[in-house]
């Protein structure tokens, strides 16, 4: 009891950052917030989960009957509901992840200026808990897969792969957008418009195969990160015989333009929320 | 004079109070430096800024912290005081690691702890258990410990029972207690904590001053931000006054509070710079001129504890006042009157009985000064005809003054010249 402590050792306080505080605090915390948020939206409600799936079914049914029952671009490709179903989930998850991350540092006001808070868990935390919603919806979606009648295939196991590259794309926009939110009070409306052009200019609804497009539009949807994303999944997901991220972009070349743009989303948001995480509580 | 201050002083270890001046540093300033920019138009849209992109936003700069330079030492209790915008909450931001200095240096040894407001970042959806844990993460536990700690935080908060609550059926005084308790269970080395004792019911506040009182007599080093300068003599064992962003006083934790409370109260209070109301212009008196003054005759504007003070009022009479009487009333804050004189001066054949238009008479009251520390307001009335009746001039606020000082142990005036609390020896059998 009695032993001197030794002479303490002092080190530098920098202040305020993204990740400040040290990795295992960081993680805890986001861990904490995350599943917190996760309870919260399940066990707050009577029917709980369901209605998290019930609005990406509702989407679905309407859809489904759009594009089968009056447009009849449905029964030209195969597996139409499943590569839809699939679609509109895994791009719900993009969709809703991003939009609510926009307001989610200014939101948690009280925190960010009151406790000693690594910045960046706040959006991160926000698309974690979307993960794990997408993670309990994509029981649903391999349920409705199988039941519909598509073989099983190896490929399946790679659908971890998909995710992953989307989640990198996501949280490098929940970064950007929650970091210029607190300057710019527009970007939740952009954002938000943005978010459902994206939902079109993606082959969501329609395979990108689809003929009658313009070189303009072709052009657009090929630039378009998320274009290689959702086609990788369909080959690899729901229908074999579909043309894949390569073979849809034309050639390897033809990839060059969206992961260049993929990777500087990525790096433009850690810039600006690696500028702006130090200034964020005196900002609000 | 301060029976709480020897009761406490007999409960602790009398030596441990004493400022560990060997003990080592852990906590370094040297020459911190922040400055804000406040716009003045403020760019939050981007359509602003697109129409405008070459144009600096306009701002005006604030110097909340000029050079600030300290040490606090290992174990020992700080007290960081000064008036409402002179830097102190934004130190204790950087500290914290809110705010990012402009320049400047800190250095910390060991884990630091924020406590800014009570119960931050708690979460009226969740109960009391994840936010207790919620909490201690947030302020820099680690999962296991939060967890691990949860019992001792509802012991300390009597919540036990109430663990699986929701924090939003908490009462306000429940909400406090958890959120104090988490404060307290918190095991960092240095703790940062923003006037937090100004709440909760008066058993809660005795709880937290038996808790500051044993944190100072322990290892722990901790910094008080406050207000409250009884706190900072009782709790403190160094202090430092901030004002304008640098330090005003830096030491005993008395001489600091003195040096603040003469800061804060000896400028003129605003509303007798321009002089005394003199009235109603209506009444038959006028008050001409009216000041408070030191023994010998010397104005001031506000008093020190236990200070001799005099009040003067001059006033003036617009028509005879046949009879007069005159009176002047001292009420506190809180409206209640507290001391007042006057006479019926104008007996019968005195040259004072008769107040003619145009003449002046002087009152003048000297006050053996027991008035609790508090802002004071001055009144005065006139009557005539030697009747209470008759009223010729009421001014409720004549003049207003500050007593300062720090020995206030409750009611309205300080009479107890001196307490002491001996054990009484038992007589053997």
């Amino acid at each position: 009891m009695n032993v001197a402590p030794a002479a303490p050792e002092l080190k530098e306080v920098r202040g305020p950052s993204a990740l400040g505080g040290g990795t295992r605090r960081f993680w805890d915390l986001l861990w904490l917030i995350s599943v917190t948020e996760f309870k919260r939206t399940y066990f707050g409600t009577v029917l709980g989960y369901f209605w998290s799936l019930l609005r990406p079914l509702i989407l679905f049914g309407v859809l489904l009957f759009v594009f089968t029952k009056i447009f009849r671009l449905g029964s030209t490709v195969p597996n139409y509901p499943v590569m839809l179903l699939f679609n509109i989930v895994v791009f719900g998850f993009f969709q809703e992840s991003t939009v609510s991350a926009v307001a989610s540092v200014v939101n948690q006001e009280g925190i960010v200026r009151k406790t000693q808070f690594p910045r960046l868990v706040i959006p991160l935390s926000i698309v974690l808990t979307g993960l794990m919603n997408l993670g309990l919806n994509m029981i649903a979606v391999f349920a409705f897969i199988l039941l519909y009648g598509v073989d099983p295939t190896w490929s399946w196991l790679l659908l971890p792969v998909i995710i992953a590259v989307l989640l990198v794309l996501t949280i490098a926009l929940a970064m950007l957008l929650s970091a210029l939110y607190v300057r710019f009070r527009d970007v939740l409306i952009i954002w938000t418009v943005a978010a459902t052009v994206l939902f079109y200019a993606t082959p969501i609804l329609y395979p990108i195969e689809i003929p009658g497009l313009s070189t303009g539009i072709r052009t657009a949807l090929h630039v378009n990160p998320l274009t290689p994303i959702f086609e990788q999944a369909r080959v690899w997901i729901v229908d074999p015989t579909a043309p894949g991220a390569i073979e849809a972009a034309g050639s390897v070349k033809g990839l060059i333009a969206p992961i260049a743009i993929y990777l500087g989303i990525c790096g433009l948001a850690w810039w600006v929320f690696k500028r702006e995480a130090p200034r964020v509580a005196e900002a609000l | 004079m301060r029976v709480e201050d020897v009761a406490v002083a007999t409960a602790a270890h009398p030596e441990a109070a004493e400022p560990p001046l060997d003990a080592p540093t852990v906590i370094e300033v040297r020459d911190l430096v922040k400055r804000f920019e406040i716009p003045t138009h403020r760019v939050d849209s981007i359509k602003e800024r697109a129409m405008h992109p070459f144009a600096r936003p306009e701002t005006r700069s604030l110097i909340a912290l000029d050079g600030v330079s300290f040490d606090v030492k290992r174990g020992e209790f700080f007290g960081i005081v000064g008036r409402n915008g002179t830097g102190k909450s934004t130190l204790l931001k950087i500290l914290a690691s809110i705010y990012r200095a402009d320049s400047g240096r800190i250095r910390m040894a060991g884990r630091l702890a924020p406590f800014i407001e009570l119960g931050v970042g708690f979460n009226n959806e969740l109960t009391a258990r994840e936010n207790v844990v919620l909490n201690g993460v947030m302020t820099g536990l680690r999962r296991d410990e939060a967890e691990a700690r949860l019992d001792a935080v509802l012991e300390f908060a009597e919540l036990e029972e109430f663990v699986d609550l929701k924090l939003k059926n908490y009462s306000s005084g429940m909400l406090v207690r958890l959120a104090f308790s988490v404060m307290i269970q918190s095991d960092a080395e240095i703790l940062v904590i923003d006037e937090v004792l100004a709440v909760g019911d008066a058993a809660f506040q005795q709880k937290c001053k038996d808790v500051f009182v044993e944190m100072r007599d322990s290892e722990r080093t901790v910094v008080l931000v406050t207000h409250d300068m009884t706190a900072v003599e009782q709790f403190c064992q160094r202090a430092m006054l901030l004002d304008h962003g640098r330090i005003e006083a830096l030491g005993e934790p008395d001489e600091v509070a003195r040096r603040y409370l003469r800061l804060n109260f000896e400028r003129p209070p605003a509303a007798s710079e321009d002089g005394a109301a003199e009235g109603p212009a209506t009444a038959d008196v006028r008050v001409v001129d009216a000041w408070l003054a030191k023994p010998g005759g010397e104005r001031t504007a506000n008093v020190e504890q236990g200070d001799r003070i005099e009040i003067h009022a001059v006033l003036e009479a617009r028509r005879d006042v046949p009879g007069p009487s005159f009176g002047v009333t001292i009420a506190n804050a809180d409206g209640v009157e507290v001391t007042g004189f006057g006479a019926i001066v104008g007996l019968a054949g005195r040259p004072e009985d008769h107040f003619g238009a145009g003449e002046q008479m002087h009152v003048t009251g000297v006050l053996d000064n027991r008035l609790a520390p508090g802002r004071y307001v001055v009144g005065c009335w006139v009557h005539r005809d030697h009747t209470y009746a008759d009223l010729v001039l009421h001014v409720a606020h004549m003049l207003d003054f500050v007593v300062y000082g720090t020995h206030h142990m409750g009611g309205v005036v300080s009479l107890v010249e001196e307490a002491s609390v001996v054990k009484v020896e038992q007589p053997g059998p």
